[in-house]
């Protein structure tokens, strides 16, 4: 055990928690994936500079209180409509860094229209997308991304695609307008795609500040409460089943 | 036994056991403690400590962000 | 001098945004009020100014865009008309509940439903009721001229940024779409970024490292503090109530029966008091110029005077009632007024003065 406290010195450090992180406790479950998103932006924003320039989105959802986790400036939006506030922050303040962060109901149920014409604008901003296919929030029911046969508490029986629909792809959509100059679908799950989490989102933050148009990060990511299962088993089962209809990588790239 | 090049201190108080960090350990450092912290979790723990490595992997997955990575300068005696 | 201009009212409300250093206007085209937007797009006040000009997808979207501006200090504004202003209802009770100032302008339509393209009074209730949801109110400035258009733009931010507050002005298809004469008032700056940090030190322009973060919004997951931050709203509209009612009287003086008005039916009644009088009816008007604060002491005031009120308004009578409130039942309040996009002439408010106040 000695060992250990000769290495645990300053000059040995090689990770730690960002300042850009506020010292609150998430609420989020154990193991969910927003935390781990939640710490990359905060990180790219620490790496690039750009805490004092930076405006955050806050949606409704599980999210709704990202604003008590990053140190930056905040704006909470009424539920699916971030990206109508990103556009006018980043348009009223060009020189500022933009960010919307909204999970699948925000962003591709409630929200369509303001997701698809923000998009279609090419507003210059960073769109980070949560999917787990499921209203964390509320209690486990239906999204518009819950997988076909996917129980959820409005769906008990899973989802029957004859009366609820496909699952919507929403970032295969945002990618056909010419506004999105980015869009990519990544996770947080190992240790490897995490580190790609981290690059894609800092490929949008400099896609806006180089004026690139739109850039939607998708982090397809776990619900061990809503899904019902353990975090570690909440993960190997959205490889086995989220992965197959939402594929990792990049969608488009510009 | 193996030389450690690598140490994790975990923020016991913050942590909620989730356990992600345990699966992407390469050297099966880390474990859940048999005790609980303050809110009811097990909490992760060096279990291994000589098998660490310093990669981060459990540092950068950690939804919580509570574990802190150290890793010794190559050729540097620990 | 003032610069003066023959104007629409719609035209007047964008030319007075653009001159007093308005920073954004989002919105979305609907009858009667869509040259407010044509007339910005037509005028490119961002080569100017550098005033942002969006046409929104929806009104959904024109009054969260605003919500955002707002957020950022910015003097940001929408304007549309009541089908398009129920749809703002979302936005306007987020507005209220994260104290984002704002203006916003309705050029009321007949209504229920998709109702009518022609003026109505109809949206009063929805106005300065609530409209959305929760404890929330909106300052409410009532226009009757192309001149208060124009003059109601600036004095709405005033307002708007004293209390950190929207501001409706609740205007209507008479006044939206008549023209008149207009004084502008000479181009102002916009505000610049170190004097929204100075006086408006919540606005999310970025966290610099001498203040803690700001944040904007409306939710408090515990009922104990969301309980106190409706006080603190309370005690801000008791303050809005206190300082800033604002009507005018026409005759009131020897008045022995009030015609209460706002907007373009007040302008109808100035006529309609004419004739009353050529035929010996003692009849006065309060014109209320906010709706909200309501000029409820001056009416109880002039409720000691009168034998009667009328309450004219091109609504089913929705005014009449706050009128009633506010004379505590003292004197008869009777109300008056064609809806659903008919416009009353003088000449029916008389008649109605005569048969439901002094004939009665």
């Amino acid at each position: 055990m000695s060992d250990i406290n000769t290495i645990i010195k300053p000059e040995n450090l090689i990770y730690k928690r960002t300042d850009v992180l506020s010292d609150n406790d998430l609420s989020y479950c154990p193991g969910c994936g927003h935390g781990t998103v939640h710490k990359l932006i905060a990180e790219v924003i620490e790496e690039m500079g750009i805490q004092d320039t930076t405006i955050g989105i806050a949606p409704v959802g599980c999210s709704v209180l990202a604003y008590n986790y990053l140190e930056i400036d905040w704006q909470q939006a009424a539920h699916g409509r971030a990206p109508a506030l990103a556009t006018a922050v980043k348009r009223l303040m060009p020189e500022k860094n933009v960010f919307s962060y909204q999970g699948d109901g925000d962003l591709a149920a409630i929200g369509t229209a303001e997701t698809i014409h923000a998009c279609n604008r090419g507003e210059n901003i960073v769109m980070i997308f949560i999917n787990n296919g499921i209203y964390g929030m509320t209690g486990g029911q239906m999204a518009p991304t819950t997988l076909p046969g996917m129980a959820a508490s409005t769906c008990p029986h899973g989802r029957d695609v004859s009366h609820d629909g496909e699952p919507i792809k929403i970032s295969e959509i945002l990618a056909q307008l010419p506004g999105t100059c980015y869009v990519t679908r990544q996770s947080v799950h190992t240790a490897a795609n995490v580190r790609k989490s981290k690059k894609a989102l800092r490929k949008a933050f400099e896609n806006q500040q180089a004026n690139k148009g739109t850039s939607l990060v998708e982090i397809v990511s776990n619900c061990n409460s809503g899904w019902k299962m353990t975090p570690i088993k909440s993960n190997e089962w959205m490889e086995e089943n989220m992965f197959p209809y939402y594929p990792l990588g990049d969608i488009k790239n510009q | 036994m193996a030389k450690a090049k690598g140490a994790i201190v975990v923020d016991t108080v913050r942590c909620k056991g989730c356990g992600v960090c345990t699966t992407v350990c390469p050297t099966k450092v880390i474990e859940l403690a048999a005790e609980v912290n303050g809110k009811g979790y097990h909490y992760a723990y060096m279990a291994n400590p000589d098998a660490c490595i310093g990669c981060s992997n459990c540092g950068i997955i950690c939804p919580d962000t509570c574990i802190t990575v150290y890793r010794a300068k190559a050729g540097a005696t620990a | 001098m003032r610069e003066l201009k023959l104007m629409k009212g719609n035209e007047a409300i964008a030319e007075a945004a653009i001159r007093a250093g308005v920073d954004g206007y989002f919105g979305y085209p609907i009858t009667p009020q869509s040259e407010v937007m044509e007339t910005l797009m037509a005028e490119k006040p961002w080569e100017t100014t550098g005033m942002v000009v969006l046409q929104a997808e929806s009104e959904t979207a024109s009054i969260n865009m605003v919500y955002g501006g707002a957020g950022c200090g910015k003097r940001v504004m929408t304007s549309s008309s009541s089908p398009g202003v129920s749809l703002m209802q979302e936005g306007l009770t987020y507005l209220a509940g994260a104290e984002l100032p704002c203006v916003v302008v309705n050029v009321v339509r007949g209504g229920p439903g998709l109702g009518t393209i022609q003026p109505a009074q109809s949206d009063y209730f929805q106005t300065v009721k609530g409209g959305g949801h929760g404890d929330y109110k909106l300052i409410t400035l009532a226009p009757a001229s192309v001149q208060e258009m124009a003059d109601f733009v600036e004095l709405s931010f005033d307002l708007a940024f004293k209390y950190r507050n929207p501001v409706m002005i609740l205007s209507d298809g008479v006044i939206g779409q008549m023209m008149e004469k207009v004084e502008l008032n000479e181009q102002k700056p916009r505000w610049t970024e170190d004097y929204i940090n100075e006086n408006y030190p919540w606005a999310t322009t970025g966290k610099k490292a001498n203040r803690a973060k700001n944040i904007i919004t409306s939710v408090q997951l515990e009922a104990s503090v969301q309980e106190e931050f409706n006080h603190k709203l309370q005690a801000k509209y008791r303050s809005v109530e206190e300082n800033e009612v604002r009507f005018e009287e026409v005759m009131c003086d020897d008045a022995e029966y009030l015609i209460v008005a706002y907007g373009s039916s007040a302008r109808i009644c100035q006529k309609s008091i004419e004739i009353a009088r050529a035929k010996g009816i003692k009849v006065g008007m309060l014109r209320p110029i906010t709706l909200y604060p309501f000029p409820t002491e001056q009416l109880m005031k002039r409720a000691k005077q009168v034998k009667g009120m009328l309450s004219v308004e091109m609504s089913a009578g929705q005014m009449v009632e706050d009128v009633k409130l506010a004379v505590e039942c003292s004197v008869p309040v009777e109300h008056f007024g064609r809806f659903g996009g008919s416009v009353h002439s003088p000449g029916e408010v008389v008649e109605a003065l005569e048969q439901k106040l002094i004939g009665g």
